[in-house]
Parts: structure tokens; sequence; C-alpha cells
């Protein structure tokens, strides 16, 4: 048994962090019930990827696009939503050795999010809502649809004022010193953006509500497109930020690094919240009633700052895991990568979902984003290439690799079949890199989003688009190899949870050889300078320059390719 | 390390090579910002987003006289309609076919106008295997969409549906046919 203290806590064994107890009930349950929704969305999506993998073609077009609902909705929103929840409750608590604030929001949060999820998976399952999570109007979903939705919103709202609560409680009664860490400070970042999110998705799904019983007009397709993604994109800002915060819990935890320069790192949190939460007009870049000038400013304004603090989270993450390393003694260019923990999971989950999100993601979603590309692009099936190395090989890759350190930290529990789960991420990595280079490849070739047939079997003008066949091969491989890697993570995490040995009264068992694992405890028992001499990040600044070729490279095709279509505007 | 409160003293400037990459990672947005407002002026893509309040009824009505001023054909029971070259042409997205086929001319200009009776829809030009042509803009029921195009290649072209619009999205496409 770790130390049981009298304010209800318990001291964990591996970190010497305070856990409250209640917030550690919130962080299981909320974790728990985001691993059953991430398995729902897993095994509609191994249905999707056998859909679009044409030879095979698994679904009729009804079931695929009850399929796509399903996983859209259950990947996107409910298992990173209830995840984030978790790290909220961690963030504000343990990482602040602080008690949680408020049981009857923090039940409110869980019950009220369960009940929402709970009604529209209802909805969609028994074919009530075949409407794709977006649900554009005046496509119509059956009442309980909006109404779970909004409940859902309701819950992650009393979670977030939760979380700023417990950040209060903790300042006023010091229960750290000095400024809060930079992990929690991610965090919060990650809420003030969902508050705004929220209240955009009040004002465009209410009136929806409203319309599904009867009582109000249908709103205006143009307008709740644009209230939908200021519901839609923000979210993706808060996972963002939710990601890097755990980048950086995860590089403290399996390396012990520690980011160069505390304030460039906060810096660009701070420039997440300042300048993308209203840059939602991407989506509606090809939208009627919107003018170019307008939609230019949108999705630049303030010199694409935002895109800016993802350039440098992608300098400063792999340079805290540098600096860290060569502090260590494992210099050279790479030598610091060389000889980095690749069987510890959780270093894995980092660093593949760094190497995705940063050379897959963040280069395909600015290029995408530029508003005359846009009419290259949209709503082709680069659309999910692009954030499926985001929000799936970036932000759920990474929630992997939390959870290789929640379970035996927080649920106490240790995994069994340890080298299945040290190979996990990489397979997950691999599906996902694969899948998503064959969505962008065949969406280059006009491949459409969210369509079953790209034969047009049953049309009366016949379309011609087999050119991409070679492509889509590679989405139905990729996505095969891609959901197998997330169901072994389900099935190890779920063993785990029910059947692992206890580690309770003793640290953790670590990932990591025990050699690299006494480094790692001995440097972060020391006090040390990242910027002190001899620790140059050389590797990193490499790296990055090379990401910085590979996006001017993509970027500039991309005009060119635009160049060669007709002329339109 | 990133979970422990940092003592005060942490707000300093960056140094050495992370200052560089801040330096050279603002210019490239510099780079981002400027390319969009260049194109504007130099290129001959964009989405200008031109749009009018439109009911349905209304915009069926001038797409039935559309079709009967310019009718030339029918193919597969729909009619393929002439547009006036420098003139305005019509297209409907409606569950689940493009209305009428157009015949446009190369290297001419034309206003033309896209609505929806019903759902949203995905307004998505593409060009036969090998054509590489690729364009898609949205269509909304209540906006008469304008696009001010030039065809700058011959041939057939393929309209199809990328915006989800219900059972039967996947077999929505239409045509469009371009002379020399
Ligand atoms: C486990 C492996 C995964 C596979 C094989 C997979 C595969 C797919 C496929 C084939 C589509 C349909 C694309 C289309 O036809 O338009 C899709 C859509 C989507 N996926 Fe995944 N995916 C996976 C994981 C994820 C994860 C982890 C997330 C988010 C956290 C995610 C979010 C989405 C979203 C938001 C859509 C769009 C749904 C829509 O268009 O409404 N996917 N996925
Ligand atoms: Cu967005
Ligand atoms: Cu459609």
């Amino acid at each position: 048994m770790g130390i049981l203290t009298s304010d209800n806590s318990r001291v964990c064994d591996t970190t010497g962090l305070k856990v409250c107890l209640q917030s550690e009930m919130l962080i299981k349950l909320n974790a728990v019930v985001a691993v059953v929704c991430l398995l729902i969305g897993v095994l509609a999506a191994f249905g999707l990827a056998l859909t679009r993998w044409e030879t095979i073609g698994l679904l009729d077009p009804l079931m695929y696009y009850r399929f796509t609902t399903v996983h859209g909705l259950n990947m996107l929103i409910f298992w990173i939503l209830f995840m984030e929840m978790a790290i909220l409750y961690f963030a504000g608590t343990v990482l602040l050795n602080n008690r949680n604030a408020s049981s009857l929001l923090s039940w409110g949060q869980f019950g009220l999010m369960l009940i929402g999820m709970g009604m529209v998976n209802y909805s969609v399952f028994t074919g009530r809502a075949d409407v794709m999570m977006t649900s554009y109007v005046p496509l119509r979903a059956e009442h309980e649809f909006y109404l779970g939705t909004i409940l859902f919103a309701v819950g992650a709202l009393l979670g977030t004022t939760n979380f700023f609560a417990n950040l209060y409680v903790a300042k006023r009664d010091k229960t750290y010193k000095g400024s809060i860490p930079l992990v929690v400070f991610g965090a919060l970042a990650a809420a003030i953006i969902a508050v705004f999110t929220i209240l955009h998705g009040a004002v465009a799904l209410v009136p929806t509500w409203l319309w599904s019983i009867g009582m109000m007009e249908a709103p205006d397709a143009g307008w709740y497109r644009l209230l939908w993604w200021g519901l839609g994109h923000p979210s993706q800002q808060i996972n963002v930020c939710a990601m890097v915060a755990v980048w950086y819990l995860l590089g403290t935890l399996t390396v012990g690094a520690k980011p160069l320069n505390q304030a460039v790192c906060r810096t660009a949190f701070l420039l997440y919240i300042l300048f993308i939460n209203r840059a939602s007009e991407h989506h509606l870049l090809v939208d009627p009633g919107l003018s170019a000038e307008h939609k230019m400013w949108n999705t630049s304004y303030a010199l694409y700052l935002a895109v800016l603090a993802s350039m440098i989270h992608g300098f400063t993450v792999p340079a805290s895991l540098e600096v860290a390393q060569r502090k260590k003694g494992h210099g050279g260019l790479f030598g610091w990568l060389a000889k980095a923990p690749w069987g510890d999971p959780g270093f894995a989950a980092l660093f593949v979902s760094l190497v995705i999100f940063g050379f897959g993601g963040g280069i395909t979603g600015v290029t995408l984003g530029t508003h005359q590309i846009n009419i290259v692009a949209h709503n082709t099936l680069r659309i999910p290439g692009h954030f499926h190395m985001t929000v799936a090989g970036g932000t759920s890759l990474a929630f992997m690799g939390l959870a290789y350190y929640v379970v035996p930290l927080i649920f106490r529990k240790e995994y069994s079949f340890r080298g299945l789960a040290r190979i996990q991420p990489y397979i997950f990595g691999l599906g996902i890199s694969i899948m998503a280079i064959g969505m962008t490849l065949a969406g280059s070739l006009g491949v459409p989003r969210r369509h079953p047939d790209i034969d047009f079997t049953d049309a009366a003008i016949k379309a011609d688009l087999s050119a991409a066949s070679p492509f889509m091969a590679l989405v139905g491989i990729g996505g095969f190899i891609a959901a197998t890697g997330a169901l072994i993570f389900i099935l190890l995490t779920v063993h785990a949870v029910f059947l692992g040995a206890s580690n309770k009264g003793r640290a953790m068992t670590s990932w990591q050889k025990p050699e690299q694992d006494k480094l790692t405890r001995d440097l972060m028992s020391t006090n040390w300078n990242p910027e002190g001499a001899g620790l140059k990040p050389s590797g990193t600044s490499v790296l990055t320059l090379l990401l910085l070729a590979a996006f001017a490279i993509y970027y500039f095709a991309n005009w060119k390719a635009l160049a060669d279509v007709w002329h339109v505007s | 390390m990133s979970i422990f409160a940092v003592p005060a003293g942490w707000l300093k400037a960056p140094h050495g090579a992370e200052r560089t990459w801040l330096a050279i990672a603002l210019l490239w947005c510099l780079v981002l910002s400027v390319m969009m407002p260049y194109w504007h002026l130099k290129g001959k893509q964009t989405s200008s987003g031109e749009a009018y309040d439109v009911e349905p009824g209304e915009f069926n009505a001038r797409v039935e006289k559309f079709v009967r001023d310019g009718k030339v054909d029918v193919r597969n029971g729909i009619p393929v309609v002439e547009a006036p070259p420098g003139g305005h042409a019509y297209l409907i997205g409606r569950s689940w076919t493009w209305y009428p086929i157009l015949k446009l001319k190369k290297g001419v200009e034309y206003k033309l106008h896209v609505s929806s009776l019903d759902f949203q829809h995905g307004f998505s030009l593409q060009g036969k295997a090998g054509q590489g042509l690729n364009m898609n803009f949205s269509v909304l029921p209540g906006y008469d969409h304008v696009l001010t195009i030039t065809p700058t290649s011959a041939g057939e072209f393929n309209i199809i549906c990328n915006e989800f619009c219900g059972m039967g999205h996947e077999k929505m496409t239409g045509l469009i046919v371009v002379e020399e």
C-alpha cells in the first residue's frame, strides 16, 4: 500500500507525487469509458478500411455511411474527450499536489458526458442519425442525437470548470511554489480553448435541436457550417494542446527531459489560445458567401502565429529529449537518438507521434488550409489523410503512450505481454502512416471522402477514378494494420486493468533497461541546466531543418498543381 | 522538468539554436502569409465566395429557363445545355444528380451558378483518368454560388458529389463537356 495521508490521498510509490483519491477515481472512470469508445471506433475502422479498399468492398453504402458516423464520433469526440477529462483531473490535482475541488462538478462531468455519449451512440446505431458527425443541416437526425451532443458538451464544460477550480484552490492553498508546471500550463491552454469551443457548439446545436423537435425553422446551411466549425476546429486545437502537454509529460517520465527555455514553450501555448480559435474558416474556404479577403485573413491572421506555435513545440520537444540524453553522456549528432529507450512504449509513442504529427499532419494541414490550394483538396480523401496524421497518429498515439504510464501509476496494475506492448506504437504508427499516405495520394487524384464507391456502379453518368485504385489498396492495408495496432493496445490495456499484477507498495516496473532507467532517475534527482555547456541540440536543429525543407517542397508543389487547373474566381 | 512547478526566474529570452529556429520559423510563416495575397493578385484560381440568397424554387425556375433556351441534346435522359459564350450557366445539385449536362467552350469565361434544391452537396469536377483536373466547391441550399470559370482544357469532365447528402450520395454524378 502507498502511504495513505489524512486528506484522502495517497503518495505515489514511483514518483512521490500526492494522488488525490477522488481524482484517481475520476481519472480511472474517464479513461475506461474512453477506451470503450476507442474500441467502438476501431471496430468501425476495420469496416471502413476494408470498404475503401475496393478489391474487398466490405460494406454496402448504407452501412458504410453509418460506420463512418460511428467511427468519427467515437474516435474524434468520445475517445479523445474522455481522455482529455482524465488529463485535466491529473494535471489539476496530482501535478499540483492538490485535491479535487468539487465532487458535484466532477460527477456532473462524468455523468452528463456518459449519458450524452450513450444517447448519441443509441441514435446512430439504430439508424436514427445517418448524418455523419458534422450533421450538416438540412440533413436531419432524430432529436436525441442533438440533445445527447449538447449534454455531452455541458458535461465537458463542467469538467473544465472543475479544472479551473482546482487551479484556484491550488493557488489559494499554496500547494506549489513558483509557477504551475509546464504540463499543467498546456492543459490550461486546452481548457481555455474548450470554453470558447463549447459555446460555439451551443449556438450551432441548440437551434438545430429545437428544429428537430419542430420548435424552429431549419437553421441556414451556411450559418450552421460557420458555427459548427467554430466548434469543430478549435476542438482540434484542444487536441493539439493536450497532445503537446502529453509529449512534455512523457519526455520527462521516459528520459528525464527538461525544456531548454520554459518561457518559449509557454509562449507557444499562449499563441494557440490567442491566434487559433477563430481560425475555423479553413473548413469553409470554397464556401459561398464568405469573401476571398475574409477567408485569407481568417486562415492566416497575425502571421500564422498558431502555425509558429506548433513549429516552436516541434523544436522544443525533441530538443528537451536531446539535451537530457546528452547530459547522460549520449553524444554525437544522433547518438542521443540511437541510445533512446525505444523499447519503452511511452517513449516510442511519444517519438512516433511527434514525427507523424510534424512531418505528416502539420505540413499537410497548413497546405490544405491555404485559401486557394483548398480548391484542389476540399472534401477529397486528402482531408482524412491529413487528420489521421494529427488526431490518430499524433494525439491518439500520444494518449496510448500515456496509458502505458497511467495504468501502472494510477490503476497500479502492470501490463502483461510486454513484448507486444513495446512494438504496439510502431504497428499503429506504421499503419496510420501507410493509410494516410494512401489517402493523400488518392485524394490528389480527386477521390472524395465519405464515399464508398469510386467505380460509381449505380450512377447514371459514369465517372472514372480508377487510377486511384492502388492508393485505395494502401488505405485498406495501412488501415488494417493501424486498426490491428489499436486493437492490440485496447486488449493489452483492458487485460492490465482487470487482470494485471498489482504493484501497490512498490515502484512501477520500468519499461526500460535497468541502466537506462537508472540514468534517468539519477538525472531527475539532480538539478541540471539544460542550456549548460556541451548540451547543444544540434541533432534537433538538423531534424527541424529537414522538416522545413519537406514543408517547402510540399507547399510549393501544391501551388504548382493548383496553377494547372481551370481559371476560377 | 515539465511536471514540476518552476521557481520564479524562468522568464528569459531564448538562446542559440533555439533562437535561430524561432527566427527561421517566423520567416517561413511570413512566406505562408504572403503567398495567399500574392496568388490573389497574380494567380488565376481563387474562391471569391460570390453568392446571392435564392429560394430553391426560384433557382429551379431559372435553371428550367436556361435548359429551354440552350438545350442541344439529351444524354442518359438528361438534357445537354449549351451555355452562351461569356454568359451565364446554371447547375443544380439535388438528390442525387447534377442537372443539366453543360456544354462549354475552351478558353471562354462563364458565370456558373450552382445551388442545391435540398441538402448540401459538394461540386467536385474531375477529369478522366490522367487529365489531372480536380476542383471542388461547396453547394448549399439557399445560396446561388457564382463561379467565374474559364475551362482551360477540352474533353468530358465528370462532376461528382463530395459532400455527404444522404443515401444515394455515392451515385450522384454529372457531366461538363468542353469543346475546343
Ligand atoms: C485505428 C485505425 C484507424 C483507421 C483504420 C481509420 C480509418 C478511417 C477511414 C477509412 C475513414 C473514412 C474516410 C472516408 O471514407 O471519408 C476514417 C474517417 C475518420 N476517422 Fe479514422 N481511422 C482510424 C483511427 C482514427 C482515430 C484514432 C481517429 C481520431 C481520434 C479517427 C478519426 C476519424 C474521423 C474524424 C473520420 C471522419 C469521419 C467523417 O468523415 O465524418 N480515426 N477513418
Ligand atoms: Cu480546422
Ligand atoms: Cu453528396
